[in-house]
């Protein structure tokens, strides 16, 4: 079997006026924003987040860009700017890293209590203290309760995509939720791979304007928005937000069809399916961690081990269907946390804790290893990905791998 | 100035022309602030909110930053505002304005919305204007590109949930926070910050800053079409009489807005184009038309002050007397040249 190698796969032919560039994570970002014809963007310096707002500003001296874009003096300005121009009609931008994303956490509650339809980019950044620059995703994750739509990209190309879906499924009426789009910092945030940017006749094809209609705040339209309820309606409030979440996993599906047809892409919306079919074990993760992990999959099956890999780009909502589906066949997942959760079940990360969850109600589930790794930008080996696997090949075989406890890959003891 | 149209998207978007109201009979009937609310009785803030809503008019948009103008005034299914109203959070007054500006700005330049000059207020009170907000608010008069008016209604303490002390409270203030007790009389330490004219001293291309006070509705009423008209981010700073906050008979309100300006420590003045002029009673204060009362006549209508021995308020007299004598600019600037 000749595994499929991204690097060299099949050059689809995409739809005419699409050009191919030479650009980072956070380039392709900026001309999503500029693609998706944005009407403010508000920035303000965190690294590594900022490289975008960088090739936007330039974007706009050079006039190739009409967009307002205000240099706000903090991350909580920054985010209410942007909420308060969507209220008006305005689509926006905007985004952080880190702690950045920390200091803007009351805006980012409300805005998605508010429904705000912001798309937002999180360059992922280990939180302070003590300072790091390179990835963990503890930023981004910390507003995964609140009603943010949360995805993790790992290329460049993936990254121009998820936005311009982003755009479509948080503005549409029945989800009209934030959404955020997490590129692992540096990794993704500043390399530079071949993109095809496509032209704006495409995307217009795609993406509808943004329409607020009977929401929209304007003099034409008196409305009051977000008065006090207190505990006479909070409740049915949240459960419109819940409401709101679960359909955004069938709008998800309908624009990501819809995207391919007109893009010339492939690829299912929910996760990545690595070498799967046949696979035993089964190594979980998300972001640019699917490049080590990848290698390492193709090392291992040289070898003849039946290994595959799953990764999750959608992390709110979350795929329970798809990881049941893909998961249930196989004898052991060994889940990789680029984060932390400190003191959670069997001190696992996030993703962990949420695949046994979404594993827990099947007949008889695959066991889960937890593993953390990669922290602070740390980098995770091919070397490490096949530790790990193994682990979980030891586990599958009824070896004394300890299944309730979390295995730090990689640190020093 | 350089010339700047090498921005090829520069526009310009037109304010409303709000001329000055010439005698309260001249100001029109219609409200946009009605019934609906549920502030306190003699509430003076509340009184803010109606006149500056009857000065910007329907084409208003106002942001209203977490406060007592939110939680007692604007609550689901009663809402008292008659113009487009949106919550914003406490810190985020000159946030929610410039967002707003901006979204009507790119909205109208790309063709998206009617060209057409719309009001934005934000209004905040001392809490979220003076303390939490302050460097939003700093961030948003430096956007000169944006039209827009943040009111701040200063009823000089958290008083939305259950007074307690702000940065913009007075000297000695009893408050949740700062309670007189039986080894320590004076709790608040912190002499009121003078927010206005730091604002204006501090953002030198804002073209109006201005304080009033709602005992002097009309002058109020056009301080505030002023505002709107000049262009650009504007500052209105003004204090609001608070019966709970300031613990006196309601029917006092208009009074002890009075009295704040008659004994110098509330004093009246616009900076309009980098020129101060100083109004009122203020204007009469500095130039000896009129002397300024007691501040022993303030203070001692006011239960939050009732601890007060005759040396706090000779203390407090004090400073009042140097604000006037001693500053660079009296009632204004406070550092006189060395």
């Amino acid at each position: 079997m000749t595994p499929p190698d991204l690097a060299v796969a099949e050059k689809i032919e995409g739809p005419s006026g699409e050009t191919e560039e030479l650009i980072s994570g956070s380039e392709a970002i900026a001309h999503a924003c500029r693609l998706a014809d944005v009407d403010v963007i508000t920035a303000y310096p965190i690294r590594p987040y900022d490289t975008v707002m960088q090739y936007v500003s330039q974007m706009i001296s050079n006039g190739d860009f009409d967009c307002e874009f205000i240099v706000a003096e903090s991350e909580h300005s920054q985010f209410e700017i942007v909420k308060h121009a969507s209220v008006v009609g305005a689509r926006v931008f905007c985004g952080s890293s880190g702690v950045g994303w920390f200091y803007a956490f009351e805006a980012l509650a409300v805005t998605a209590g508010l429904r705000v339809p912001m798309v937002a980019m999180v360059g992922n950044r280990a939180l302070d203290d003590p300072g790091a620059f390179g990835v963990e995703h503890n930023d981004a994750l910390a507003v995964r309760d609140l009603g943010w739509m949360l995805n993790w990209v790992s290329t460049a190309q993936e990254a121009l995509d998820t936005a311009l879906i982003a755009y479509r499924v948080a503005e549409d009426k029945r989800v009209s939720l934030p959404c955020a789009i997490s590129c692992d910092g540096a990794f993704l945030t500043h390399s530079q791979t071949l993109v095809k940017v496509p032209a704006q006749e495409t995307v217009d094809s795609f993406l509808p304007p943004y329409d607020r209609a009977e929401k929209q705040l304007h003099p034409d339209n008196p409305i009051t928005i977000a008065p006090q309820v207190n505990e006479d309606w909070l409740m049915e409030m949240r459960r419109q937000n819940d409401m709101a979440m679960r359909r955004a996993r069938g709008v998800i599906i309908e624009a990501y069809e819809d995207f391919n047809a007109k893009f010339g892409r492939s690829g299912e919306p929910f996760i990545e399916r690595y070498m799967m079919d046949d696979a035993e074990i089964a190594l979980v993760g998300m972001g640019t961690l699917a490049m080590p992990v990848r290698v390492a999959v193709r090392k291992m099956r040289e070898q003849g081990k039946k290994v595959g890999f799953v990764r999750v780009r959608w992390f709110r909502p979350f795929p329970t269907i798809e990881l049941q589906d893909v998961l249930g066949g196989v004898h052991a997942v060994g889940v990789i946390d680029r984060d932390y959760s400190f003191g959670s079940a069997f001190h696992s990360g996030v993703l962990a804790t949420e695949v046994r969850s979404a594993l827990y109600p099947m007949e008889s589930p695959p066991k889960v290893i937890s593993f953390i790794a990669g922290l602070g930008g740390r980098e995770v080996s091919a070397d490490n990905v096949i530790e790990m696997a193994d682990m979980a090949f030891d586990a599958a075989g009824g070896g004394d791998i300890n299944d309730q406890d979390t295995h730090w890959i990689g640190v020093r003891e | 100035m350089p010339d700047t149209d090498v921005d090829t998207f520069a526009d310009f978007i037109a304010t409303q022309v709000l001329d000055p109201w010439k005698g309260p009979k001249k100001v029109p009937a219609e409200e946009y602030y009605t019934s609906g609310h549920r502030t306190c009785q003699g509430c003076e803030s509340a009184q803010l909110m109606k006149l500056m809503a009857k000065a910007g008019g329907p084409r208003s948009i106002v942001l209203g930053a977490t406060g007592c103008m939110y939680v007692a005034n604007t609550t689901y299914y009663s809402t008292p505002w008659a113009i487009p109203w949106m919550h914003t959070q406490l810190g985020s007054a000159g946030s929610a304005a410039t967002g707003t500006a901006a979204g009507l700005k790119a909205m109208m330049r790309k063709g998206k919305m009617k060209k057409e000059p719309i009001n934005v207020i934000a209004v905040c009170g001392d809490g979220g204007g003076a303390d939490m907000g302050l460097s939003a608010i700093s961030a948003a008069l430096q956007h000169t590109q944006y039209n827009l008016l943040i009111l701040l209604y200063d009823n000089e303490s958290y008083a939305n949930t259950d007074i307690q002390v702000s940065g913009s409270s007075p000297w000695g203030a009893n408050s949740t926070f700062s309670p007189p007790g039986k080894v320590k009389r004076i709790m608040n330490r912190r002499w009121k910050k003078n927010t206005a004219a730091m604002l204006a001293s501090g953002h030198p291309e804002c073209r109006y800053v201005a304080t009033v006070c709602t005992a002097y509705p009309v002058d109020a009423m056009n301080s505030v079409r002023k505002a709107l008209t000049i262009g650009g981010p504007t500052f209105v700073h003004s204090l609001d009489p608070c019966p709970k906050g300031w613990d006196y008979d309601p029917m006092y309100s208009h009074e002890l807005g009075e009295l704040a300006v008659e004994t110098g420590i509330w004093p009246l003045y616009e900076v309009e184009e980098g020129k101060l002029k100083m109004c009122g009673k203020s204007k009469r204060i500095v130039s000896g038309q009129f002397k300024r009362k007691p501040v022993r006549e303030y203070l001692k209508r006011q239960g939050r002050f009732a601890h007060f021995t005759d040396e706090d308020i000779e203390y407090f007299q004090s400073k009042i007397d140097d604000m006037w004598e001693t500053w660079l600019i009296p009632g204004v600037i406070p550092f006189a040249a060395a």
